[in-house]
């Protein structure tokens, strides 16, 4: 078996807060191989974002990591120091941000930026940098680059900004890209565009690709596999056709019932009760249990590991193979 | 961008008329001038040729017009004290004035932005504290309390510093300047930091505010996300989105230096423009008030224009945005 790309085990943030320390993340593990693409949907607040910051080493304080290991093709990075983790952003990690109006400093020419980028992390002269700069300018599909890179990031339209955005990231050839919400602040029309840019960009570079999104759309158009998380843990992570169409997780399947069709059977969106709880006030056990139909006594006090189950894995005592006689009575 | 330039010009221009009319109608509504350049028991007949002699018989917008053409060509009149013109009075003057102005400006410029800079790029260590409280200090304390305290402490109790006047100077064409010489720079040292300690803590609070904020941003989380060094994204990135609005207030400061100066000129009797204007008001010296009155509004008028157009420079949003008006 091969290494894979990203290789994540246990991960736990935390942040520091002057009454407590807020958990994050607790305990998220998952991979990704060369050129796959990975999914991490889930509401607001589930740790998507700071997963992928984590990934990056861009968890500020009061953050900080707090237990397990981030791994980039076999190197543990996520104890490396702030200098070489440096190195390791823009050149082995790129990172695409959600809103590409506000992630280009708009003093700077976005050939300066891009040409910059290059720079510090290839030993290229200004010239070849530039030459660079063009090329990727093009690969991204901006109309004439070698007369666009001397615009400012405001002549850009939103669509064109973000496809900046992914060649600054793309520009020095990373292994793994992390996009989070890519496409969340453009246009529908714009966002199908930027997916099939990123999804050509991680096959033909063999780049893999994380993608924080909460559109299912987007996942499904994407991805390979999908995590799906909940008040920071995956729920549930498997191939992205057997989650959306046969999901196990309780919460994957609200999650998927709350999808809009087309085929506009008259049926109501399932919702699912409540809110995701606050991380300050996390429940014992299976953290979605208040909210889970299917929540029997040992969903109150035990947290559910992830299980295998196919071709998925599903953090839920639903699925336990070694089941407790409740468990069954539970959930008939 | 030539268009911008020239319309603002124009809005300049008008400014000036305006100030014009106001320092003119302080010659209408200050008394008569005849009777402060004539003693008491001068007869009527020697006050008409005064009169006459300074023009103050004719009509009203004559006397307007006549004072506005010879304004615009800095003909201000003859100062009432001194007998001499006073264009020649603010000449003579101007240089020490504006070497102290430039002076204090970049002390205030130099110190204000690293202390600035370092404070909020390093918020909890024990130096930005001490600027911080510094800062207290020089925004809280009146000015001319800061110039009598240094007076006390470097002049009369250590001798280090001389506690009134330029030193020597040294006369390049119709400049005189106090920076070739050794006492002219120990002079210059006080005053100085007198006057430029407010802007100074000014800067410094602003660029620690400003820069927080642009570190917040997402352009610097993306050009972390780069892989920049910290040193490329802090001085590169950070520095110059927070220098845009502290362009503006220094331009602005730099106005009020030179208006605020009356104040420390007075305390360390420095021979500049505004020790000359507190002498004409205690002497009733029409002409050469409303001189200084014109004289610092074309100053703030052009510092303006100048941070307009330095905007533009800095920000390209804007240079669009002005070769596009709405």
């Amino acid at each position: 078996m091969t290494i894979p790309v990203l290789s994540v085990r246990n991960l736990e943030v935390e942040f520091l807060t002057r009454r407590s320390t807020l958990r994050a993340i607790n305990g998220v593990s998952f991979d990704i191989a060369k050129g796959e693409v990975l999914g991490v949907v889930g509401e607001s607040g589930a740790g998507k974002s700071v997963t992928g910051l984590a990934v990056i080493g861009l968890i500020d304080p009061p953050g900080r990591i707090a237990g397990g290991e981030i791994y980039l093709s076999g190197m543990r990075i996520d104890h490396l120091p702030p200098e070489e983790i440096r190195r390791i952003r823009g050149k082995r990690i790129g990172m695409i941000f959600q809103d590409p109006l506000t992630s280009l400093n708009p003093l700077y020419r976005i050939g300066d930026q891009i040409v910059e980028t290059i720079r510090t992390h290839m030993n290229l002269s200004e010239t070849a940098a530039r030459k660079r700069a063009i090329d990727l300018l093009a690969e991204v599909g901006i109309p004439a680059p070698e007369k666009r890179i001397d615009a400012y990031p405001h002549e850009f339209s939103g669509g064109m900004r973000q496809r900046v955005v992914i060649a600054l990231a793309i520009c020095a050839e990373p292994e793994l890209i992390i996009a989070d919400e890519p496409t969340t602040a453009l246009d529908v029309s714009v966002q199908a565009q930027i997916i099939s840019l990123i999804k050509r960009l991680g096959r033909d570079h063999g780049t893999a690709v994380m993608l924080v999104t909460h559109d299912m759309g987007v996942i499904a158009e994407t991805s390979d596999r999908v995590a799906v998380m909940y008040s920071g843990r995956i729920a549930e992570i498997g191939p992205v056709q057997d989650v959306v169409q046969n999901p196990l997780h309780p919460y994957a399947k609200g999650l998927m019932g709350a999808i809009p069709t087309l085929a506009g059977e008259d049926k109501r969106l399932v919702q699912i009760p409540g809110s995701m709880p606050r991380l300050s006030a996390i429940p014992p056990g299976c953290s979605f249990n208040p909210r889970c139909a299917f929540a029997f006594d040992r969903c109150r006090v035990d947290r559910p590991e992830p299980i295998k189950h196919g071709s998925h894995a599903v953090a839920c005592h639903l699925f336990d193979t070694a089941p407790n006689e409740n468990a069954k009575e539970t959930a008939a | 961008m030539l268009a911008f330039t020239l319309r603002r010009a124009i809005q300049a221009i008008g400014v000036m008329i305006a100030v014009g009319v106001i320092a003119f109608s302080m010659f209408r509504f200050a008394g008569d001038p005849v009777n402060q350049i004539v003693s008491l028991d001068t007869p009527a007949a020697e006050r008409e040729a005064v009169r006459k002699s300074l023009g103050l018989d004719d009509p009203v917008p004559v006397q307007f017009a006549r004072y506005f053409a010879n304004a615009a060509q800095f003909k201000f009149g003859v100062s009432y004290q001194f007998r001499q013109p006073v264009s020649t009075l603010l000449m003579e003057r101007m240089p020490a004035t504006l070497e102290l102005a430039a002076c204090a400006t970049v002390f205030a410029m130099v110190l204000g932005i690293l202390m600035g800079v370092y404070s909020a790029l390093r918020r909890d260590t024990f130096l930005t504290k001490i600027f911080q409280a510094v800062s207290l200090i020089g925004i809280s304390l009146p000015t001319f309390l800061i110039g009598i305290l240094m007076i006390y402490l470097f002049s009369v109790t250590l001798g280090w510093l001389p506690s009134f006047g330029r030193g020597d100077v040294v006369r390049i064409g119709w400049w005189t300047t106090g920076l070739l010489t050794l006492s002219g720079l120990k002079a210059l040292i006080m005053p100085s930091i007198t006057l430029g300690l407010f802007q100074m803590t000014l800067i410094m609070r602003l660029v620690r505010a400003e820069m927080l904020e642009v570190l917040r941003t997402d352009y610097i989380r993306f050009a972390r996300a780069r892989g920049l060094t910290t040193r490329a994204v802090h001085f590169g990135h950070a520095l110059k989105n927070t220098l845009v609005p502290v362009i503006t207030v220094a331009g602005l400061q730099f106005g009020s230096v030179i208006a605020f100066a009356i104040i420390t000129e007075t305390v360390f009797q420095w021979p500049g423009m505004g020790l000359l204007f507190v002498q004409a008001v205690q002497n009733v010296d029409i002409p050469i008030m409303a001189a200084y009155l014109l004289m610092v509004s074309l100053i703030f008028v052009t510092i303006n224009l100048v941070v307009d157009i330095l905007y533009t420079i800095v920000d390209p949003r804007l240079r669009s945005t002005i070769s596009r008006p709405a």
